[in-house]
Order: C-alpha cells, then structure tokens, then sequence
C-alpha cells in the first residue's frame, strides 16, 4: 500500500516523533524511551513514517539513526494553502470592514 | 488594526481554522449574521458575495451566489441548525444551483462557527467536518484547480498590462 504524508501525521504518536526530530536526528533507541510505549510499537511507527517518506534511516554500525525529510513535510503546507488564500482573503476583509465600523462608532 | 496569523490544521475529515479579532465579539457576531456585512467580506478579492435570501435562524437558511470578475457563478446553500447568541452557530454547508436545489455530487460540510470575547479581541474558530476524508481532499481539489486558475488569470491580466506597455 503506498503510504503518503497524511497518513503519517494522522497519528499522535506519528506526529510526537515528527516534532523529536525536528532539531536533530535521533537514533531509534533513544526515540523509543521517549514513549510510554514498548520499543516495539515505537519502532513500528518509525517503520510507518519510513514508508510514508517523510523520514530517511540510516544504519551506522549498531545505531539506526532516523532523519526528518522536512522537505516531504511542507507538502501539508502546500496541501492547505488554498483554504488559507481563501479565509485569509475573507479576514483581511473582515478587518477592514470592523475597522471602518469601529472608527464610525468612536467618531459618533 | 494588527493583522493577526491565521491558523489553519486538518485531521482526517476535519478542517480547523483560528483567527484573532480586534473588535468585540458582538461586532463579529454581527458580521457573520448579518446579511448586508456578511456579503462585504464573504467572497474574496475579486470574487463577490451576493445573498439572494438568509434567515438566521434555527432551521433556516442563507442562498447566496460567489460571483466572479466575468460574471461566474458559484451557488452555495447554507442551513443554520443551532443558534447561541453571541457563542456559536452551526450548520451545513451544501453547493447547489441558483433555486438552491443542492448538488448530491458535491460534499456537503458540517461547520461549527465559534466566538469567544477576550477583552476588546474575539476569537472566532471554524471547524468544518465532512463526511469522510476523501470528500476534504475532493474540497482541496477543488481549491487548487481554482487557485491555479486565478494565478494564470493574473498572470494574464500582468501580461496584457505590460504587452499595451510595451505598444
């Protein structure tokens, strides 16, 4: 099954790993303490995030080191921008019309 | 008045939007409910919001048209389910043609519409559900082929300006 960036983040856990990653790579067994969880589980996720494309493994000697792949990341980014042109569009709007209401108010 | 960010997430079929206001929440409240301020923001730039009829209230509803630059229309139906002054409204969301007669191909959206007073500041959330997965990522489709269209329309609009330039 071909796995996307949606799928990896639509799991709190997914999602905490994501974030761990973000300042800098971590090897697997340090990733899997962090977590309440057995090092199994954890190692399933990473497994997950691995086949979604949004984290690259590397092997060096005995550590497994994962690394975020940010660029995969900002496809989410991308994916919601037409709602943000679309509501920022309406706010900006919205703003000036209360202003313009506000300052009629204050002028009475 | 601050520009402030808006926020905007999605998980799985739901969609999450924020954003601070710098005015009272019964100016805001009033700009989502009343027809007359409702159509001077709804759409925006260069699209217009024109309502063709809104009741605000329980089991009402608003018909109202997105008319763009050329004369497009968009129509979209919107039934009002639950009122709490001042607090929230919900409802669904239903593209259909200009009777209002809704279009069964189209997702329908579940919204939420909340305001909350903080000081001289409202923020309002809007959460939207649809029916699954599959009928956001059809909403985002649809948004992106719309997106790319406007760009290639300014685009245009850019190139005829500088073409009548350069005559």
């Amino acid at each position: 099954m071909r796995r996307d960036i949606f799928n990896a983040i639509s799991d709190p856990t997914r999602r905490a790993i994501l974030l761990f990653l973000r300042s800098e790579r971590q090897n697997v067994n340090a990733l899997a303490d962090k977590f309440d969880m057995t090092r199994q589980a954890v190692s399933l996720h990473v497994k997950y995030l691995q086949e979604c494309g949004v984290i690259t493994i590397k092997k060096e000697g005995r550590e497994r080191y994962c690394n975020l792949e940010a660029r995969k990341l900002t496809e989410v980014a991308n994916w919601l921008e037409p709602f943000h042109q679309l509501w920022e569009g309406r706010f900006k709007q919205l703003d000036n019309l209360l202003g313009g209401i506000q300052t009629k108010k204050k002028e009475k | 008045m601050n520009m402030h960010e808006t926020n905007i997430s999605a998980e799985k079929n739901e969609l999450t939007v924020t954003r601070i206001f710098d005015a009272p929440v019964e100016l805001l409240w009033q700009a989502w409910t009343d027809v007359v301020l409702l159509d001077q923001w709804w759409a925006p730039k260069p699209w217009k919001s024109q309502t063709k009829r809104m009741v605000f209230e329980e089991g009402g509803n608003r018909l109202y048209a997105m008319v763009g630059p050329n004369g497009e229309e968009h129509w979209g139906l919107t039934n009002y389910k639950t009122i709490v002054e001042l607090e929230r409204f919900t409802g669904e969301d239903a593209f259909c043609d200009k009777e209002g007669n809704a279009n069964a191909e189209l997702p329908v959206a579940k919204f939420a519409n909340q305001f909350a007073a903080d000081g001289n500041r409202t923020i309002v959330t809007i959460l939207t559900e649809y029916a699954s997965e599959e009928h956001l990522q059809q909403i985002i489709a649809m948004g992106m082929k719309e997106g790319l269209r406007m760009a290639f329309e300014n685009l245009d609009e850019m190139l005829s300006a500088t073409t009548a330039t350069t005559v």
